[in-house]
């Protein structure tokens, strides 16, 4: 048998972004229990932006944390329950909540320099007798030596694995390769990766990270999610099967919850089209994505135009206010000349 | 008669630091004293060099001294729980820069007047001394049933109190927009951007209003930012009011005055700006109380 490689879905939290964050609890309740037949080891679900990222600035999910928690840990029978938590955004009441009500994992998500901002939740999440990850987001945007530095704060603090996280679908396969090497080496921890598909490289960059040595992996049904969307996880589980890698995922049971029940419920096609591919290019972070084309008919600019100031300015993920600021000053410029 | 009334700062860090450079030019405050627990403290060697008393004592150095009306606490919020009761014994003043909020969330444009006589103020957050005074305006003439504020920051001006603690920056900046800035229902998030040059602190602020009058929204939103650089001379309009439907956007920029603290850290100076009001308003107050006694 080969090498174990777990599988966290995001489809019902990354995929949230793809869906203006409008899923139903019964829309949840059904996919993470065709998941969980599946064989799929770990399902994260809530808002695109983690725990208490309903709001203006996010956009507003269609129910609360709570309903959706309640929902899901109703179906779940051997998969593990999973939770986002941005510190900043989310709040250590947050992750009291989604604990009792059956989380079992939670990724305390920072901007890949920002580490320390995430330490009470860690340690917060192992009192709770939760599994803790540390998920360094915005990768691209550090070199090894830093996110070296950044993962060893994580596991100072007690976290159990730590991601490296490729939120803006910026990275190519050797910069995921060496990422996820040092840090394993530094820190002698389990190590994830979480791609999206900008540059086309998802599920790639993915198979680079096993490589170099990562023994947990996101993906998503259809690929849903931020920008062009996460790994496809229905075509990574064919892939490692092909490369002889355990996942415990049935391949045609993956394939028919990506197919027939997430397909009908997606709002638009999950591609690779100019804005999403500028995202990736510029590498700003994939959820900008509806905002920027949003911003971009208010103020009748090119999407592209907005998202690649973003990058100039070194926005980080979360900034999702500036696109108004950066659309508002494109278009008075144009006005102008 | 006292020309100005005698004040001691507590915590020689940046904030303390910041503050005492801006005491200086005060029209009813002198600083007297400045309090730290550290003998090699940078921060009491420059109050030292600036010709101010310092002490690496603690609070036991100025409790007992009367001269001493006024006090800033620029520790933190467990050094604070216990200066307060020994301030209000000792008939302290306490402007408190700390998250401990032992009393009432001052903030100086908005709710300064009816707490004057308080002995223990708070000054909030820095992101709620910067967007409070946007909701209280918009609540005026346009109640507020919601407010969420986005307060991005540059990495390098969030110490290690600010980010061991950072869910007590979102809940108590979230209490301050429903307590003093009038909404219904308050939200906040605090973002931390490691751009090098470091960016200068922007704060966004939306809310959910029942009356979306866009010509009044404008006209007190820009009435209050002129009120504000009064005292934070940095703190700028970034993006008038945008107004959706019943959703209003205003987006703020804020330099620092670059008093100690380098310029991008317009959250640290508009944190001791504010403070500096108060205090002025407290000694102001004071000081006619003693012109009319003495009349």
């Amino acid at each position: 048998m080969g090498r174990k490689i777990r599988i966290i879905d995001s489809t019902l939290r990354d995929g949230m972004h793809a869906v203006s964050h409008q899923f139903s609890p019964q829309d949840m309740a059904e996919i993470a229990q065709k998941l969980d037949e599946a064989g799929v080891d770990t399902i994260e679900i809530g808002h695109g932006d983690g725990l208490g990222g309903s709001s203006f600035q996010y956009g507003f999910s269609a129910y609360s944390d709570e309903e959706y928690l309640q929902a899901v840990s109703g179906v779940l029978k051997k998969s593990k329950l999973d939770v986002l938590l941005i510190p900043g955004i989310g709040i250590k009441e947050d992750l009291e909540m989604a604990a009792k009500h059956g989380a079992k994992v939670v990724r305390v998500a920072t901007h890949v320099t920002e580490a320390d901002i995430g330490e009470q939740h860690i340690k917060l999440a192992k009192e709770l007798g939760m599994e803790a990850v540390g998920f360094l987001m915005m990768s691209h945007m550090a070199d090894v030596s830093k996110i070296v530095e950044q993962a060893k704060l994580f596991a100072s603090y007690g976290a159990d694995v730590i991601y490296v996280t490729d939120s803006a679908g910026a990275l190519t396969p050797q910069g995921v390769f060496e990422r996820v090497k040092a840090v394993k080496e530094a820190t002698g921890l389990t190590v994830g990766h979480h791609a999206h598909n900008n540059l086309g490289l998802a599920v790639a960059n993915t198979l680079a990270a096993i490589e170099a040595g990562a023994d947990v992996v996101d993906g998503t049904c259809k690929g849903l999610g931020a920008g062009a969307g996460n790994t496809q996880i229905e075509v990574l589980i064919a892939v490692l099967n092909k490369l002889g890698y355990e996942t415990g995922v049935d391949l045609y049971k993956i394939m028919d919850v990506a197919d027939d029940v997430v397909g009908p419920k997606m709002q638009r096609p999950q591609v690779i089209d100019k804005n999403s591919l500028t995202i990736g290019y510029a590498g700003v972070y994939g959820s900008f994505l509806l905002h920027a084309l949003r911003a971009a008919e208010k103020f009748d600019v090119d999407a592209r135009d907005i998202l690649y100031e973003m990058g100039n300015r070194k926005t980080v993920g979360g900034q999702e206010d500036i696109i108004v600021d950066v659309a508002y000053e494109l278009s008075k410029k144009k006005s102008l000349a | 008669m006292a020309k100005k009334i005698k004040a001691a700062i507590i915590g020689p860090g940046n904030i303390g630091i910041d503050l005492m450079y801006k005491l200086m030019d005060s029209k009813y405050i002198q600083l007297d004293t400045v309090v730290g627990v550290i003998p090699e403290s940078e921060g009491l060697a420059l109050a030292k060099q600036n010709g101010f008393n310092s002490t690496h004592e603690g609070i036991k150095a100025i409790l007992g001294n009367k001269e001493i009306e006024i006090v800033f606490d620029a520790t933190g919020a467990k050094p604070h729980l216990m200066h307060a009761p020994l301030l209000k014994e000792d008939g302290k003043i306490a402007i408190d820069l700390t998250p401990a909020a032992v009393g009432p969330y001052v903030v100086p444009v908005v709710n300064l007047e009816e707490n004057l006589d308080s002995p223990n103020v708070n000054m909030v957050t820095c992101g709620g001394q910067a967007t409070i005074p946007i909701v209280a305006a918009i609540n005026r003439v346009a109640d507020v049933k919601y407010a969420e504020i986005v307060a991005t920051i540059s990495s390098r001006s969030a110490g290690p109190g600010t980010r061991q603690n950072i869910d007590e920056f979102t809940q108590t900046t979230s209490r301050g927009l429903v307590e003093v800035g009038g909404a219904d229902k308050g939200k906040a998030i605090i973002i931390l951007n490691p751009a090098e040059p470091p960016i200068l602190m922007r704060d966004t602020i939306y809310t959910r209003v029942a009356n979306p009058d866009k010509k009044a929204i404008t006209a007190a939103v820009e009435e209050m930012v002129e009120k504000v650089r009064q005292y934070v001379p940095g703190y700028q309009l970034k993006v008038p009011p945008i107004v959706d439907g019943d959703k209003v956007t205003v987006m703020l920029e804020i330099e620092g005055a670059g008093n100690y603290l380098p310029k991008y850290a317009g959250n640290l100076d508009i944190m001791t700006a504010a403070a500096k009001a108060v205090g002025e308003k407290i000694a102001q107050k004071l000081l006619q109380k003693r012109t009319r006694e003495v009349v």
